[in-house]
């Protein structure tokens, strides 16, 4: 007697192809259809087909916020990845102070991103602001509001602060993870530090740090909130990044169409971007 | 290669120890001679794992010494006694090639390449993973790893000894005997110090020349694997070792020898003169199964026993047979037919039926 | 009351799980599936179990198609290798959690928890959670579990795995005790062919997803229906020698020369693979026609009572089964004995063509 596969389990998937549909394919199909059109009012769209994106690809204040944002994003993931691989490192692994550590480490995690801008506004401000002040007192020249290299300091120093303690943490999971036996098999082949963490610890690591990168460069190269509280994307657009130009044109201007475009392009160079290095890690992995 | 001292050693992992239960090893002496392979044998919580790490000094003993050579390395780490170890679980660099692996001890201390080149190939050859050396070790198979992570110990020319933690736990049951295999081999070609740390009585004595058998933190016994089952010193290697166990009963001093119900068991006089001067009430006598007679007529010194329950177990079969209140095991071989219920008779061969008092065995002393 | 698979089988994306299984398990029956790893043991029995569905053939119960019922609507229990319990349940609550599940009245329920409980031996911890308790007793733990809602078919996956060997000793016996007296149908699955041999009832040998051969453990065992079924159930493995018989003589790989006996004389002449268990090789002769062999000693594998050695010359690779501690070392030179009425032969296709003259009895 042959049995017939049992179809009910379809049933089960159904509900959450319906949530995916209605939470990701709908609003992006919406986006779709605006980014061909030229919309000028309720019911008076006229399709225009990619008119938006070669507009929007050539036009120079995208690409210079685009530039920004991928400098800002490379100067992240270069301070944050290692610098969280290093405190992770330094934590204690057992005991009070370790739950100390953990816990000062997840504050930043905890404070809402409009508040962390508004807590560095004030925090660098040369006349108030305990690290602006102590700046200048020092003889430095300091204005974040005036010099854009400042901007620029202070932008990072607010990110790193800010998000340093994730990637801290998941290391510190994965160091965890590492069982005592390696290390024991280390000091009795004689290995140095560095041959520790060079050929133990970064090795183990490596699952939680693809999960790191690519978090932190998803965040950082959708960052908004913060840069836009702490300097308004000033001096000039000097800190004015790709979501904060994307506000700007959709709802400032009500560019619909063109937005609409570019909303598209920046969805895909962050998809492109995951995906291709999500590949070649996995496909380092593969390497025989 | 080193000879390895116990002296006076104890260790307890409460700082204020109040009495010997408090101590995970008690008190000892001993000592692993040079090139020798033993194994320390004994049940989960024995002391065993504790013993090791004292060895290897990842952990210091609260008493006593451990001396290397006549050295006293109590506060010495594993990198300066120069030990070598393997662990229950295959532990390798992962990233490395098994070439790299095995070159990693050297590397780290400065050895030429052109050295480190030889001395690899040489201990790869010996461990017959020579076809693998290129590959990168994570892919290996458990054995393969295993073999590694060994190998990472022998290519050191100065290392002075080798400790397996139970090796063989992950190991498929059928490539077992081939890596026990290698290690003989092993330990036979380069003659060094090995202490082999396992709860398998098999592993144990294929292994090793000599075994400690730990028991609640004190090595019990320390003999060859014949001795161990000839001549159990304590009534837990009597249990440990042999499979079923030695059959232990306990009885009371009497006249000629001792009792248990109304059986009487006659001893040697020895024995007896012995067990009168002793003031312990604790006094066993055990048999192992291997070594009960039995025959369907009575004589002189039989005792009548009825068969409870018959285990064939093919090549042998596992005979229960009720002696007075006591059950006891008896092997027999395949073609042995009594049946359920029947009333068989056992000698008890002189040689063979030990004496235990406080769980010690009684020797004679000549 | 009995389970009957018809032509079962289990097909996974063009792989063989189990292939046309016909077997019966009768009620108050131990049944003892044995095999290696992936041999399809815990397939078969998660079919049995209704949690896994055939993809030909059917599951008769008590003459009723069970075929498709899922596993909530049999009464069923399950160990498994794994120790598994509710880690914050006592070991009392752990245990009359199935009851608990079925509604039954408390009072009811507590009889049984504790009977069950004594049963096994772990009436004093019943307070006690399973992560504070040894290995043995967490799996006592999870064994009254399965025996206290009285199931009609209990399946044990290779639940004494994880112990050391004095528990399982203690384990096999007290379960061999336990299904005595039982009603129901009981299935376990392993891969010691020792623990087959000690539990007893029913083996079922099992390879490569195929039934091999099926009957009560002494006719397996005394009569194997080839040579995989004689592999499979000895341990360790019986010798194989491959030997062409003439009208006056063996001769064994083309290298041992034998004169033809009365047990051999049977056979016709042609090539034939003889199988003897380990255990059956000597190293003093037992009679007159034992053939002898010159070998070397590779590795004594010495079990506390028992000594396994593996022997080996240029033309043949063997292991003896000796009584008491042989100690030699590697590479010794060494005179073996093979009785030839203790000789099993297999043809070309390795199907059992005679069986030896002496079944039982031999050198120990």
């Amino acid at each position: 007697m042959q049995k017939t596969p049992n179809n009910k389990a379809w049933f089960l998937v159904l509900p959450v192809f319906l949530l995916v549909a209605f939470s990701a394919l709908v609003p992006l199909m919406t986006v779709v259809n605006y980014s061909v059109q030229d919309i000028f009012g309720p019911g008076q769209g006229f399709f225009v087909g990619t008119e938006w994106f070669k507009e929007v690809l050539s036009d120079e204040r995208l690409q210079n916020s685009l530039v920004r944002q991928f400098l800002f994003s490379g100067a992240v993931l270069l301070i944050q990845i290692p610098l969280g691989i290093g405190v992770a490192l330094m934590m204690p692994k057992s005991g009070i102070k370790s739950s100390v550590c953990l816990i000062l480490l997840a504050i930043p995690l905890l404070i809402p991103w409009n508040v962390v801008g508004t807590i560095w506004q004030i925090f660098a401000r040369g006349d108030i602001g305990l690290f602006g002040w102590s700046l200048n007192a020092l003889g430095f020249e300091y204005n974040y509001t005036r010099n854009t290299l400042d901007a620029w300091l202070t932008v990072l120093l607010m990110d790193v602060w800010h998000w340093t303690p994730l990637v801290a943490l998941l290391c510190y999971s994965g160091l965890r993870a590492i069982p005592e036996a390696f290390y024991q098999a280390a000091e009795i082949d004689r290995a140095s530090k560095w041959a520790v963490f060079r050929y133990i610890q970064l090795p183990r690591l490596k699952s939680v740090l693809i999960i790191a990168f690519l978090l932190r460069f998803m965040d950082s190269f959708m960052i908004y909130t913060e840069p836009f509280v702490l300097t308004g994307g000033g001096p000039g657009s000097s800190t004015t990044f790709l979501s904060q130009t994307l506000t700007t044109m959709a709802i400032g201007q009500f560019d619909l169409g063109r937005s609409a475009a570019f909303s598209l392009i920046y969805f895909l160079i962050v998809l492109l971007i995951s995906w291709l290095f999500f590949t070649a890690i996995t496909h380092a992995d593969k390497e025989k | 290669m080193a000879e390895i001292t116990l002296k006076s050693l104890a260790h307890s992992y409460t700082d204020t120890p109040s009495g010997p239960d408090d101590y995970a090893i008690r008190q000892m002496d001993h000592v692993w001679h040079k090139g020798g392979a033993y194994a320390l044998l004994g049940p989960s919580g024995c002391g065993k794992s504790t013993m090791l790490n004292i060895i290897s000094g990842l952990l210091q003993p609260s008493e006593g010494d451990i001396l290397f050579d006549g050295e006293r390395v109590n506060e010495l780490s594993p990198r300066d006694r120069n030990i070598a170890q393997v662990f229950q679980f295959p532990v390798i660099y992962d990233s490395m090639t098994v070439f790299d692996n095995l070159a990693f001890p050297l590397r780290n201390n400065k050895v030429p390449e052109s050295k480190v080149k030889a001395r690899v190939h040489e201990i790869a050859e010996v461990l017959e993973i020579e076809g693998k050396l290129y590959k990168k070790a994570k892919n290996l198979t458990a054995d393969e790893k295993q073999k590694v992570s060994m190998g990472r110990g022998l290519v050191r020319e100065d290392v002075s000894a080798i400790l397996f933690d139970e090796p063989l736990t992950v190991i498929d049951p059928q490539l077992k005997w081939k890596l026990r295999r290698k290690l003989k081999q092993i330990h036979e070609q380069f003659d060094i110090t090995m202490v082999y740390v396992t709860h398998d009585q098999l592993e144990a004595s294929t292994f090793a020349d000599k075994i400690a058998v730990m028991y609640g933190g004190q090595i019990v016994q320390f003999g060859t694997p014949t001795e161990l089952f000839e001549q159990p010193n304590h009534t837990f290697v009597g249990f440990f070792i042999g499979s079923p166990g030695m059959n232990l009963i306990e009885v009371k001093r009497c006249p000629r020898g001792v009792c248990f119900g109304s059986t009487v068991v006659t001893l040697d006089d020895w024995q007896v003169e012995l067990l009168q001067r002793l003031k312990s009430e604790n006094i066993k006598i055990g048999i192992r199964p291997e070594f009960v007679e039995v025959s369907s007529l009575p004589s002189d010194d039989t005792f009548p026993a009825t068969v409870v329950d018959v285990e064939d177990l093919g090549t042998y079969k596992i005979v229960t047979v009720q002696l007075d209140h006591e059950k006891l095991k008896v092997r027999q071989p395949e073609e042995f037919s009594a049946a359920q219920g029947e009333q068989i008779y056992l000698l008890f061969p002189r040689q063979w039926l030990k004496l235990y008092v406080d769980e010690f065995l009684v020797q004679e002393q000549k | 009351m009995s389970l009957i698979l018809e032509n079962l089988s289990r097909e996974v994306d063009g792989v063989d799980y189990i292939r046309n299984a016909n077997l019966t398990f009768e009620a108050g029956s131990f049944n003892v599936l044995l095999g290696r790893t992936l041999a399809g043991k815990t397939s078969l029995m998660r079919l049995m179990a209704g949690l896994d569905q055939p993809t030909e053939g059917r599951l008769v119960y008590n003459g009723s198609d069970v075929t498709g019922q899922s596993v909530q609507e049999r009464n069923i229990s399950m160990i498994y290798q794994q120790f598994i319990n509710y880690p914050n349940l006592t070991v009392y609550e752990n245990i009359a959690s199935p009851l608990r599940l079925a509604k039954m009245a408390e009072s009811e329920i507590d009889r049984r928890v504790r009977e069950t409980a004594a049963m096994l031996r772990i009436e004093p911890l019943l307070k006690r959670f399973p992560l504070e308790l040894s290995g043995g007793q967490q799996q006592r733990t999870a064994m009254a579990r399965a025996l206290v809602k009285d199931a009609t078919l209990v399946l044990f996956d290779e639940p004494l795995v994880n112990l050391d060997y004095k528990l399982r000793e203690e384990l096999r016996a007290e379960l061999r005790e336990l299904f005595r007296e039982r009603q129901c149908i009981a299935v376990y699955a392993t891969t010691e062919a020792n623990e087959a041999l000690a539990l007893g009832g029913t083996t079922t040998l099992l390879h490569e997803g195929r039934v091999v051969q099926s009957g009560p453990v002494m006719d397996v065992y005394r009569a194997p229906v080839n040579t995989l079924a004689a592999q499979l159930f000895s341990e360790p493995p019986m010798n194989l020698i491959r030997g062409r018989v003439t009208a006056t003589e063996v001769t064994f790989d083309e290298y041992s020369h034998h004169a033809l006996t009365q047990e051999l004389s049977q056979l016709a002449p042609g090539d034939y693979w003889f199988g003897i268990r380990p255990s059956h090789i000597g190293l003093v002769p037992t009679g007159e026609d034992d053939l002898e062999m010159a070998m070397d000693v590779e590795l004594s594998d010495i079990s506390g009572s028992e000594t396994f050695m593996h022997v080996r010359n240029s033309h043949f690779e063997m292991v003896l089964q000796l009584m008491g501690v042989h100690q030699y070392h590697t590479g010794a030179p060494i005179k073996i004995y093979l009785p030839i009425n203790r000789l099993f032969v297999f043809d070309q296709q390795e199907q059992l063509v005679h069986t030896p003259s002496q079944v039982t009895g031999g050198p120990l």
